[in-house]
């Protein structure tokens, strides 16, 4: 196990609405070593990019507002610097980079894919103009994007999707980032494009040390790619262990119906699937109890007058779960 | 299930093309076509559900489209119960057209926001001319929600107050309405949340049981195709390069370009995750108007040989109505 890169501790953050107070990200605590592959897996609206555009603080506030915790980067509080501090722009980039679901957003449509390279490259190193175009030609060409020296002069609209989603991975590469966050980087590619891709990133992140954060609601792509996993359900934690403890031998009823409902490429065909009954509650006036309540086919009277059952080791290799009744006892 | 010689498909397609042609270049002779979907063939047994997978762009929709004749084919023959429908006048394909019904991604795009739940269904049953009374058509009514699981009190409600997977089962309720005998799913699920995913795919396969109609569903999630269908077509660029059972899909795929994609797909199997085979397709799908010469997986195929460029593999039977499209099996 390497050095702890992030910890996060009791994170909160709301947004404060006219229909009320929704609490996107209530209590969540993780970290990433260096070196480490973690993946947050959830369904729509759980707050999973919420939580991690909390811990790059680019969360609009308001509506947003962080209720409390700490981001702690290599032992440093992030949360102490303002979203617009140096500190923190420096980090953004250099030492922690985010690539987004749908590049388009996060590509400047009206600059040139070479001319945002360089510009992201100047950000964050000393070089000339000239240096840091030669960068970003052979970041390109890290991501294996052919042609590399005619595709800086292209703008993103020239691209296909899984393209510009190269792109995004060499400005991370170009900046050498510690850290690097993917919220869902290749849900909107084909399966075999979304392989590609995946594949290239866990090769650069081995091959420049790099930690990195998988966002998805894939559970197939985490079993693939990531070392650990973090479960999330209505703004909470509600599992995390090895990527093998918790996809065997899942502990918490939310996982185990997730793992149910999702039809296998692999093994014999299931006859049926046992979905999750229900639908996800709002994040407004969330009750006291387990949110998974009315959902959960394992509930009893204790979920319902209990506090929300906190996050406790239920297994070896710190495997957490937060539920009265876990699954297999404990 | 394996095709039994005599059973008699309700749906035949024959070498279906569907040409879009483009904007002519100024001062170019030629015209320039998209070929979207580029002589195919498969037929779908009575009561089954035909599976129909590939990635964006290789012409899973237009296929559909053209077996509602929700398009004009360019090229092909499209028999439903015996009867070839690609080319009859519009007119008289009216009484099929009730026979035939498409569900979409999200269908929400296609119900009027300002109609509620039961307004929505009564305009569909209505059209039928089956149900006349007020009281017929309640019942009517009342039972598709119940077909589909929703409660009774849903029908005062408006689709932007239902959630996702409730507007996709009132969108299954609406093309119900007509008893359809063959429905077109186009991604009915794709757009939802896995456990509504999961909801959603029960509530067909039931309902197939119930009802016995029969299913072309669409979709590029193998998984979930591989789960609900008997028979699986895979589409590469407007062509069909693969049929089979669905049980051969993860077991027995043959060819090159299906075993890419299974490959691709990731599965929470963990053990068996960890040490399966992994190909990974070089370069990207080439574009559907310049598509390559000969098998259109030639360029990115590592068993490609000097024919494979030149000529179009035959889509031939290998064994119990297994068909493929490949010059090297
Ligand atoms: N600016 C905002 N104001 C109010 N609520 C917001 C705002 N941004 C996000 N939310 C809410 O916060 C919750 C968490 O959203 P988030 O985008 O993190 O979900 P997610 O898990 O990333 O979902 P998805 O898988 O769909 O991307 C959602 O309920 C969302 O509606
Ligand atoms: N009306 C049209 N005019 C011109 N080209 C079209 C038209 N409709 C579809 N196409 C093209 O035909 C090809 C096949 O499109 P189609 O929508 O059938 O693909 P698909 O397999 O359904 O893809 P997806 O998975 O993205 O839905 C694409 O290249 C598309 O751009
Ligand atoms: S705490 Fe209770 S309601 Fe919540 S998941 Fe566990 S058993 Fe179910
Ligand atoms: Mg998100
Ligand atoms: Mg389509």
């Amino acid at each position: 196990m390497g050095n702890r890169l992030l910890e996060v501790n009791n994170l909160k953050l709301s947004f404060f609405t006219v229909s009320g107070e929704v609490k996107a990200v209530d209590d969540i605590s993780y970290h990433v070593d260096e070196q480490e592959v973690i993946a947050i897996v959830g369904e729509s609206g759980c707050g999973k990019s919420v939580s991690q555009m909390t811990v790059m603080q680019l969360i609009q506030m308001p509506p947003g507002k962080i209720l409390g915790g700490e981001v702690l980067y290599k032992g440093k509080d992030l949360l102490k610097y303002g979203p617009r501090s140096n500190e923190m722009r420096m980090i953004r980039g250099a030492e922690i980079s985010m690539i987004f679901q749908e590049p388009m957003t996060s590509l400047n449509p009206v600059f040139t894919v070479g001319d945002q390279l360089r510009e992201i490259i100047m950000v964050h190193k000393k070089v000339s103009k000239k240096e840091a175009w030669d960068l970003g030609i052979q970041a390109l060409k890290s991501v294996e994007i052919p042609d590399a020296e005619t595709r800086m002069k292209n703008y993103p609209f020239e691209m296909s999707g899984g393209m510009r989603q190269r792109v995004l991975i060499a400005m991370s590469v170009a900046c050498d980032s510690k850290l690097i966050i993917a919220d869902e980087p290749t849900t909107a590619l084909d399966v075999t494009t979304q392989a590609q891709v995946t594949d290239l990133l866990m090769s650069l992140v081995k091959k420049m040390k790099t930690s990195l954060v998988i966002v998805t609601h894939n559970l197939g792509l985490v079993t693939r790619y990531a070392e650990r996993i973090y479960v999330m359900y209505a703004g909470k934690f509600v599992e995390s262990g090895t990527t093998e403890d918790l996809i065997t031998n899942p502990k918490h009823p939310y996982t185990a119906g997730l793992l149910s409902s999702v039809p296998k490429i692999t093994g014999e065909k299931q006859e049926k699937l046992k979905p999750i009954e229900g639908f996800p509650p709002s994040l407004i006036d969330l009750p006291p109890h387990c949110a998974f309540l009315p959902r959960c086919p394992y509930a009893t009277d204790e979920c319902a007058y209990g506090p929300y059952p906190p996050m406790r080791i239920v297994g070896d290799n710190n495997h957490m779960c937060a539920c009265y009744n876990c699954i297999g006892g404990q | 299930m394996a095709v039994s010689s005599l059973s008699k498909p309700i749906l035949k397609v024959e070498n279906l093309a569907m040409y879009f042609p483009l904007k002519k270049k100024l001062g170019s002779r030629e015209r320039k076509y998209v070929k979207a979907v580029d002589d195919i063939s498969f037929e779908v047994q009575e009561g089954e559900t035909f599976g129909l997978v590939g990635e964006s762009g290789c012409g899973k929709t237009t296929t559909g489209k053209c077996i509602l004749r929700a398009l004009d084919p360019t090229d092909g023959k499209v028999y439903y119960k015996g009867r070839d429908i690609a080319k009859i006048p519009i007119k008289s394909i009216k009484p099929i057209r009730r026979e035939l019904q498409l569900i979409f991604q999200d269908p929400y795009g296609s119900l009027d926001p300002r109609q509620s739940v039961y307004s929505i269904l009564k305009e569909a049953i209505v059209s039928d001319h089956k149900f006349h009374t007020r009281k017929e058509i309640n019942n009517r009514v009342e039972e598709l929600l119940n077909l589909v699981e929703l409660d009774p009190d849903i029908g005062y409600r408006y689709p932007h107050e239902m959630s996702g997977g409730q507007r996709q089962r009132l969108g299954i309720a609406r093309a119900l309405a007509c008893s359809p005998h063959l429905l077109v799913c186009d991604e009915p699920v794709s757009a939802l949340d896995v456990s509504i995913q999961a909801q959603i795919i029960n509530l067909f396969k039931e309902l197939q049981k119930k009802l016995g109609t029969t299913y072309v569903y669409i979709a590029h999630d193998l998984a979930v195709v591989r789960h609900i269908a008997n028979r699986i077509g895979v589409m590469y660029l407007g062509k069909l390069v693969e049929v089979m059972d669905s049980e051969d899909i993860y077991d027995n795929p043959r060819h090159p370009y299906t075993k890419a994609l299974i490959s691709a797909v990731p599965t929470t199997d963990y053990y068996i995750e960890k040490k399966r085979e992994r190909i990974i397709l070089k370069g990207e799908v080439p574009s559907p108007i310049n598509a390559p010469s000969g098998c259109p997986f030639h360029p990115r195929c590592v068993y490609a040989t000097g024919i494979c460029k030149k000529e179009m593999p035959n889509f031939k039977d290998i064994g119990k109505g297994h068909m493929v499209a490949c010059h090297n099996l």
